[in-house]
């Protein structure tokens, strides 16, 4: 049994690893790769009420400080992508890793009928997309930008899975002005569990054309440039809602990185550009560089840094082997 | 000072860097025309890469697609008119510019010296080929180009391959009008049954490399296939290049095989 195992809602997680949604998510074998090689949840690429073809090239790259993507929610459809759910969960199960569906649509009461489809499926769990920031354009502001629309979503969907018993994750969006008020909100609504953050909106210029590089002209932006708005939400979600799960994402590249977000008070740890940078053994090389952090500080379990940083006490490290001082 | 017991985050974050991470103008420099629909672009960059290698090709408020190089220094790429984004490279002319990102992905790894090599390219698959045979002259123990396609006109860069004395270039076509009639796996099984190939390089169609693979297979001889597929994040993350559990901008586009005979 690994000491990274994480009790998250009705599941155990074998690691506080979750893939996020929107990478490698498109395919069952990726999918099954992701949680063979260290993924304790994985989470598939978001699916809505109809095919999408999403957005024209460039939709992805790059720059310094992290990346920026407008894919645009392709995507083949929910009907189609029940038959992907379902190959995924078989295959997952063997493994312990239970399957997170993604959904999102236009309307709230489309995200009732989009998760009514997907509950067929009989996914772990149905992660709520409010807060894609590529639709804005057709969809308006997205649901996540105040407590209200937020919360209606999630009682759309919360209704619709209730038959199911099927978990509801509710993914917040970073550029708002107040989260802990949208994630209190969600919670009241029906809301299982929150992941935080989806990515943050940006745009870049390619200074020899003028252009916007994205043809969808703004993205939202991921990697290291993330992790400090990530850590935020994640903080200021724990402080609003100190019982509920929640799968901190945004920037988390290195076991360190993981470390930090468990202690900013996520349950478990969303990875994703981080492909990017360390290559398709990014989530073991992750896990592996957890499990050398937690030794190297005598860390017998998360449990024991998970919200650490909300306490007013001070963790020091230990060199004399003694277990730490717990810091409840 | 002392070291900590487990690596810093600088070190584990080594950034797989390509060279042009973000889109970089380049100005085209020649533009040769191959065939009745494929140019190859001669550009004034140069990229560390090796062959096998692609880069995005960027055209601002247009589109981006991805192209094996030809040759990294100066870069080329070799475009076949097949959609509005290459019809509009076509269009271009010496001194226009395109804006390419890269180099990505995972190229042909032959290892080791004093192999007898089979480089076979279907159609526009023979883009890579050709830089591949020139890293090859002196290394490899033979050389072996199978250049494959469905007629005479669509047969792309055979006279560069004649060029290089040392390799032996072969011909098919399916409808017979130039070289042997036939596919490259007709004129490629006869030198593996005679035990004469150690390693298959190829690009080119699915069906093609579906076959090689098989008689790669079938004679316990090493396969190195570049698999096309539309890249659309081309940085690994997106999956929507993914075939048989690989992404192939990131693990591919060539993937490897030592078949046990």
């Amino acid at each position: 049994m690994s000491i990274l195992q994480t009790p998250f809602l009705n599941h155990i997680l074998p690691t506080p690893l979750v893939l996020a949604s929107g990478i490698w998510g498109t395919t069952v074998s990726l999918l099954v790769r992701a949680a063979s090689t260290g993924a304790g949840a994985v989470t598939a690429k978001s699916c809505g009420p109809v095919p999408r073809a999403g957005h024209v090239n460039p939709s992805c790259v790059a720059w310094e400080h992290g990346l920026i993507n407008a894919i645009g929610l392709a995507n083949p459809g929910a009907d189609e992508e029940v038959g992907l759910l379902r190959q995924a969960q078989a295959e997952l199960a063997p493994l312990g890793v239970p399957l997170i569906a993604s959904i999102f649509a236009g309307t709230a009461a489309e995200f009732g009928d989009v998760a009514r489809i997907v509950a067929e499926a009989r996914p772990d769990y149905i992660e709520v997309n409010i807060s894609c920031p590529n639709v804005s354009s057709e969809f308006g502001e997205p649901f996540a930008a105040n407590p209200q629309s937020a919360a209606e979503v999630t009682g759309f969907v919360a209704e619709a899975v209730a038959p199911f018993a099927i978990p509801v994750i509710v993914k917040l969006a970073p550029n708002v002005p107040s989260i802990g008020r949208i994630a209190r909100a969600v919670v009241e609504a029906g809301a299982d569990a929150l992941c935080a953050v989806n990515t943050m909106p940006g745009l870049l210029i390619d200074p020899e054309s003028g252009q916007t590089i994205l043809a969808n002209r703004s993205g939202g932006l991921s990697g290291p440039a993330l992790k400090p708005i990530a850590l935020k939400a994640v903080y200021d979600a724990r402080r609003a809602c100190p019982e509920i799960p929640i799968i901190g994402t945004g920037g988390v590249s290195t076991g360190q990185d993981a470390i930090e977000m468990l202690m900013a008070g996520a349950t478990a740890v969303g990875v994703g550009s981080a492909i990017y940078y360390r290559g398709g053994d990014t989530l073991s090389l992750i896990r592996d560089e957890m499990l050398a952090w937690m030794e190297a500080h005598n860390v017998p379990s998360p449990d024991e840094i998970r919200g650490l940083s909300h306490r007013e006490t001070l963790y020091t490290s230990n060199p004399t082997g003694a277990p730490i001082p717990h810091a409840h | 000072m002392m070291e900590p017991a487990y690596a810093t985050r600088n070190s584990q974050l080594a950034i797989r860097n390509s060279q042009f991470s973000l889109p970089q103008r380049v100005r085209i420099l020649d533009i040769q025309t191959d065939n009745y629909r494929t140019k190859t672009f001669v550009l004034d960059a140069s990229l560390d890469a090796y062959p096998g290698q692609f880069v995005m090709a960027w055209l601002p408020r247009f589109d981006e697609k991805p192209f094996s190089l030809v040759n990294a220094d100066p870069v080329t790429l070799m475009i076949t008119a097949v959609g509005p984004f290459s019809r509009l490279m076509h269009a271009k002319q010496p001194g226009d510019f395109v804006w390419l990102r890269g180099p990505f992905g995972m190229g042909y790894g032959v290892e080791g010296a004093g192999k007898r090599l089979a480089l076979v390219g279907g159609g526009y698959g023979v883009a890579p080929l050709h830089w591949l045979a020139r890293t090859q002259l002196g290394v490899a123990a033979s050389v072996t180009a199978v250049i494959g396609a469905r007629t005479g006109e669509d047969i792309l860069y055979a006279e560069r391959f004649a060029g290089l004395s040392s390799v032996a270039a072969v011909v098919t076509t399916e409808d017979g009008s130039r070289g042997i009639h036939g596919r490259v796996t007709d004129a490629l099984a006869p030198l593996l049954e005679r035990g004469e190939i150690d390693a298959i390089c190829a690009c080119g169609p699915h069906g093609m490399l579906a076959a090689l693979e098989k008689l790669g297979q079938a004679h316990g001889v090493e396969t190195q296939l570049s698999w096309e597929a539309y890249m659309r994040c081309g940085i690994g993350i997106c999956g929507a290049c993914e075939f048989e559990g690989k992404v192939l901008c990131m693990d591919g586009p060539v993937l490897g095989t030592t078949w046990q005979a």
